[in-house]
C-alpha cells in the first residue's frame, strides 16, 4: 500500500504540481480553514467537521440534492409514509459497498443492520456503542430526535421502518442531516470484539465517495477516491485538505496553485480575486439570517407600534454597505430567499425616520425613550461585525429620539444572559440545519422557544404559532408552503425583529476546476469536481 | 555539579504547584463556560447541559475538580480535551515536534545571522556598518510578525516564486507521521525530493519566527563585545601582535558569549512555547495555535495541560542554559 502511494507520488512529482500539467494522479487540494474536531459526524456541529466526515466519507438514507435543499434518495432508494404521518418505511439500495481499509475488509454490502446501528447508537442509552468515545450526540439532541423517534424496526435486510411518536414533517429533512450518516455495523462489531470500539469513530468507514487515508491535526487530511462508490467513482483520485487558518494565506496559496479551492475569503479580497484570470469566484446566498430581536416582554417593546417604528427608523442598506461590504443582502423575512416557502410578496418597512417619529408619538413616546442594543462579541457569517452594526443602529435610532446604549458580553455569557431575557434588544442570527422553514420559524419564533429562550424576542403569537404547528404535522409540501407564507405575513406585521441581512457566500477556486456546486448549507462537496488537464 | 542539578530540579516542584493553581484558576475565572460555547446560537437544554457537565466532570465543586486534576497530573494524566475527547498528552505530543522543528531552525537562523552581525557592529563601532546593523535589528525587533510573514509570502512566494506559501511539505508527498519531525519522516519515507521539500517549507517560517531573536542576539552580542573589547587583556593581546581576527574570535568572543548564551536560551524557551502568529500564518501544526484555540473554546484540560508542559520546557531550557555556562567559560562551575 505504502509502496504504491510512493510510486504514485513520484509519478505525480515527475509531472509537476497537480494544478499544472497533466498528472498521473489527479490530486485536488482544498485549503480548509481549521482542523475537524473528529470524523464521526454524529458528535459534532461545525461545518468544518462535516466537510471532513459526513460530506466526504458518508451517505444518509436520504440526501439533500447537491447544490440545493430538496430531499433526494440516498442509501434509501425510496420511502413510504403512513397516512397518519407516524411511520416511515425506507427501501434500501442494493449493492452499496463500504470502504475497505488495510485493517478491515467488509464482508458484506450495506443493509438494514447498518441503519439500526447508526441511529440506535444515538437513540438508545443501553446500546453497546452509546457511550463509546465519551461524546454526546449533539445534533441528535438539538433536533429532538430522541422524542421524535419511538423505535426503529428491521423489516427485512433491505427495509427499515421508523416509528415516530407523533407526525413530524421535518423528520425526513432531519434524516438527511450529517448526524444521520450511516456507519458500518460490521466494522462496529469487529472493533468491539478487538477491544478497540473507539476506532469506529477515529478511523471510520462509510459508503461515501472518499476514503480517509491519513489525518494530522492542524496540518492535513488525506483521502483517496472510493473505487466502488455506488454513484460512480469520483473523477479525482485524491482529495487533500490542506489546513490553512488564515484567509490571506489561503488566498496566497490559491494564487500560487498550492490549492484548488478555498472557503471563507476576506470580503476585501473578493474584487481582486474576480479580476484574477486564474481564479473563478462563485457566489450564492447563505442559508442564514442576521436579526435584531426586541424583547417583547419589556416595555416599550410590548407595543407593536414601537417595534414597527424602529423597523422604519433603521437604514438597512447603509448597514449592508458598512458591515457586509457587499457580502450580504437585505433581509425582509426571517427565512432566507433560497428556502422553499419564502414569501416574495411580503413588503418590508421602508426607511423613513419621519414616519417612524410620528409612530413613536402615536405610541406615546413623542420624546423617544432610553434602551439598549446588545452586540455580539464574535464574527458570524450572518453578522461579520455586530459592534459596527449596533453603532449604526444607535445613530439611526437617535434620529427619532431613541437613545440606545450598546452592551456586549463574552460570547458564552452573551448567549446565556440573552436567553434569560436580560436585554431590551439583541443582535443575533441563525444558520439553517436542514433546509426546512420549521428550523427557522419554529426554533426562533415559536411559543415553546419563547419559553426555552431560543426565541430571543420572547414573542408568542397564537395565530402564528398554530400555523407553524399545523405545518409541522402536514406532509404535503404545497400545503405547508401556504402555511409558512401566511406566517411570514403575520411576522412582518407584528415585527418582533428587525430582519437585517442574509449573507452572501463567496467561494474562489482555480480556473481548472469544474463541476463544483455550492451548497446552501455552506458545506464543501468535491465528489463531482473535475480538474482540467 | 550533580548536587546543583538536583537542587535545581527540586525547585521545579513548587513551580509546578504554582503554575497548576494559576492556570487552573485563571481559565476558570474567564467568563463563559464550555457547554454554553459548544451550544452556540442553538443553545443547550437543561437536560443536555446536565449530561454534558457530567461527562466533562464539571458537575463537581471547583475545589474537587482541582484535586481530581492534580491527582491525575501526578499520575502523568493531563486529562482529555473537551472538544476532541483525545488525551491532552497525545495531542501535545502530536503537535510538539512541529514546534521543536520550527524553533530549532528559527534559532539556528537567529544565531547564524545575529551573532556575526553583532560582532561586526562591535568591531566596526560607529561605522556605517554598525548603524546599519543596529537599524536592521531595531526594525526586526519591532516588526509586527503577522505583517512581516504576509509580506514575505507575497514577495518570496507569489512575486519571486522562490518558496512555498505555507504547510510543512508539498501535498504530493504522502509522508506518514513516524517521529512527528517532518524532515526525519520525509527521509524515512524514502520518497525522492521529500526532504528537500520539507526544508524548502521551513525557510519562510524560520526566518519570520527567527527575526525577533536574531535582532535581540545581534544587539546583545554587540554590547557584550564592546564591553569585552575595552578590557585590559584585549589590549595586551593586541600589543602582543596577535592578528585582529584571533583577538576578536578567541579572546573577546569567548568572554562575551556568556550573556549572549543566556539570551539565546531565553529565546529558545520562548520559541518552544509555541508561536501563535507564525503558526497561524504558515499553517504550522504547533502548540501555540492549539492553546489559543483551546482558550477560545474554554477547553480547560488543554489549556491547563498545555501550559503545564510549557512551564516544564522553560524550566528545562533554563537549566540547560545554566549548565552550558560551564562549558563556554571554565571559570563558571556550579557546585
Amino acid at each position: 500500500m505504502k509502496k504504491r502511494l510512493n510510486l504514485l507520488a513520484a509519478a505525480t512529482m515527475a509531472f509537476g504540481l497537480a494544478t499544472g500539467a497533466a498528472a498521473a494522479t489527479k490530486t485536488f487540494v482544498y485549503c480548509s480553514e481549521a482542523s475537524p474536531e473528529g470524523f464521526n459526524p454524529s458528535f459534532y456541529t461545525s461545518g468544518t467537521s462535516f466537510d471532513a466526515s459526513s460530506v466526504t466519507m458518508f451517505n444518509r438514507l436520504v440526501e439533500f440534492e447537491r447544490g440545493g435543499t430538496n430531499i433526494v434518495p440516498g442509501l434509501a432508494e425510496s420511502w413510504d409514509v403512513s397516512e397518519d404521518g407516524k411511520t416511515y418505511t425506507f427501501h434500501l439500495r442494493e449493492g452499496v459497498k463500504f470502504h475497505q481499509r488495510t485493517d478491515f475488509r467488509p464482508s458484506r454490502n450495506f443493509n438494514a443492520d447498518d441503519v439500526l446501528f447508526s441511529i440506535n447508537r444515538q437513540l438508545l442509552e443501553d446500546h453497546p456503542y452509546h457511550s463509546v468515545s465519551n461524546q454526546e450526540y449533539k445534533y441528535f439532541g438539538y433536533m429532538d430526535m430522541a422524542n421524535i423517534i419511538d423505535s426503529i424496526e428491521k423489516v427485512d435486510d433491505m427495509t427499515v421502518r421508523f416509528n415516530l411518536t407523533k407526525a413530524d414533517a421535518t423528520f425526513l429533512a432531519n434524516m438527511a442531516m450529517d448526524f444521520a450518516s450511516i456507519m458500518s455495523a460490521e466494522y462496529g462489531d469487529a472493533m468491539m470484539d478487538a477491544g478497540t470500539p473507539e476506532q469506529v469513530d477515529k478511523t471510520p468507514i462509510g459508503t461515501g465517495p472518499f476514503i480517509l487515508a491519513y489525518y494530522q491535526k492542524d496540518s492535513v487530511v488525506r483521502y483517496e477516491a472510493h473505487n466502488a462508490y455506488w454513484e460512480g467513482r469520483a473523477d479525482i483520485d485524491r482529495l487533500v485538505f490542506s489546513i490553512t487558518p488564515d484567509a490571506s494565506v489561503r488566498y496566497a496559496k490559491l494564487k500560487k496553485g498550492e490549492c484548488h479551492h478555498m472557503p471563507y475569503p476576506n470580503p476585501a479580497d473578493i474584487e481582486q480575486m474576480k479580476a484574477d484570470d486564474d481564479i473563478n469566484v462563485m457566489q450564492s446566498n447563505g442559508l442564514n439570517v442576521g436579526y435584531l430581536a426586541f424583547n417583547t416582554q419589556k416595555a416599550p417593546f410590548d407595543n407593536q407600534l414601537v417595534r414597527q417604528a424602529l423597523n422604519m427608523a433603521t437604514d438597512k442598506n447603509a448597514i449592508l454597505d458598512a458591515v457586509f461590504q457587499g457580502a450580504g443582502e437585505v433581509a425582509k423575512n426571517p427565512i432566507p430567499p433560497t428556502m422553499w416557502s419564502y414569501n416574495e410578496n411580503v413588503i418590508d418597512y421602508d426607511y423613513n425616520p419621519e414616519i417612524a417619529k410620528k409612530m413613536l408619538a402615536d405610541a406615546g413616546y413623542p420624546d423617544g425613550f432610553k434602551t439598549n442594543i446588545w452586540a455580539m462579541p464574535v464574527q458570524r457569517p450572518y453578522n461579520p461585525n455586530a459592534k459596527r452594526m449596533a453603532e449604526l443602529m444607535q445613530a439611526d435610532w437617535a434620529k427619532v429620539g431613541v437613545e440606545a446604549e450598546i452592551v456586549s458580553y463574552e460570547w458564552g455569557e452573551y448567549l446565556q444572559r440573552s436567553k434569560e431575557g436580560e436585554h431590551d434588544t439583541v443582535l443575533l442570527g441563525w444558520t439553517g440545519d436542514n433546509g426546512d422553514p420549521d428550523n427557522f420559524l419554529y426554533v426562533l419564533l415559536g411559543c415553546p422557544a419563547a419559553e426555552s429562550g431560543g426565541n430571543r424576542a420572547f414573542w408568542c403569537d397564537n395565530e402564528f404559532n398554530s400555523l407553524l404547528e399545523t405545518a409541522k404535522v402536514t406532509a404535503d409540501i404545497s400545503e405547508r408552503t401556504k402555511l409558512y407564507e401566511e406566517a411570514q405575513v403575520i411576522f412582518k406585521d407584528q415585527a418582533p425583529w428587525i430582519t437585517v441581512a442574509h449573507s452572501v457566500v463567496f467561494e474562489p477556486m482555480r480556473k481548472e476546476v469544474s463541476g463544483y456546486k455550492m451548497s446552501p448549507f455552506g458545506k464543501h462537496d468535491f465528489y463531482e469536481v473535475t480538474l482540467a488537464d | 555539579m550533580i548536587q546543583y542539578i538536583l537542587k535545581r530540579l527540586g525547585m521545579v516542584i513548587p513551580t509546578f504547584i504554582g503554575v497548576s493553581i494559576l492556570t487552573f484558576s485563571l481559565i476558570h475565572l474567564i467568563p463563559g463556560d464550555p457547554v454554553t460555547i459548544m451550544g452556540g446560537e442553538r443553545g443547550v437544554s437543561a437536560e443536555q447541559r446536565a449530561e454534558m457537565e457530567k461527562t466533562l466532570g464539571l458537575d463537581k465543586p471547583i475545589i474537587q475538580q482541582y484535586l481530581v486534576y492534580t491527582g491525575n497530573v501526578l499520575k502523568g494524566d493531563l486529562g482529555t480535551s473537551f472538544v476532541t475527547r483525545e488525551p491532552v498528552m497525545d495531542e501535545f505530543l502530536t503537535l510538539f515536534p512541529a514546534t521543536i522543528e520550527l524553533a530549532f531552525f528559527a534559532a539556528v537562523f537567529a544565531a547564524l545571522v545575529g551573532l556575526p552581525l553583532g560582532i561586526l557592529a562591535a568591531v566596526k563601532r560607529g561605522s556605517v556598518l554598525d548603524h546599519t546593523v543596529m537599524t536592521i535589528s531595531l526594525t526586526g525587533y519591532s516588526m509586527p510578525i503577522f505583517w512581516w510573514g504576509l509580506l514575505l509570502i507575497l514577495f518570496m512566494s507569489i512575486q519571486l516564486d522562490l518558496t512555498p506559501v505555507s504547510g510543512r511539505i508539498d501535498v504530493m508527498f504522502w509522508v506518514d507521521e513516524v517521529t512527528g519531525f517532518m524532515i526525519i519522516d520525509a527521509w524515512l519515507s524514502g520518497e525522492e525530493g521529500a526532504v528537500a521539500s520539507a526544508l524548502h517549507h521551513l525557510i519562510l517560517p524560520s526566518v519570520v519566527l527567527g527575526t525577533i531573536p536574531m535582532a535581540v542576539i545581534a544587539r546583545m552580542t554587540r554590547s557584550s563585545m564592546l564591553e569585552v573589547l575595552g578590557e585590559d587583556y584585549i589590549r595586551t593581546a593586541r600589543a602582543k601582535g596577535l592578528s585582529p581576527i584571533r583577538v576578536v574570535m578567541k579572546h573577546a568572543l569567548r568572554n562575551a558569549l556568556i550573556p549572549v548564551i543566556t539570551v539565546i536560551g531565553l529565546q529558545i524557551g520562548t520559541l518552544l512555547s509555541g508561536a501563535i502568529l507564525t503558526e497561524t500564518i504558515f499553517a504550522w501544526p504547533g502548540i501555540g495555535k492549539w492553546l489559543i484555540e483551546a482558550i477560545g473554546r474554554r477547553d480547560y484540560p488543554v489549556v491547563q495541560g498545555g501550559l503545564l508542559m510549557i512551564a516544564v520546557i522553560i524550566i528545562i531550557t533554563n537549566l540547560l542554559v545554566d549548565l552550558t555556562y560551564g562549558v563556554i567559560n571554565p571559570r563558571v562551575r556550579h557546585r
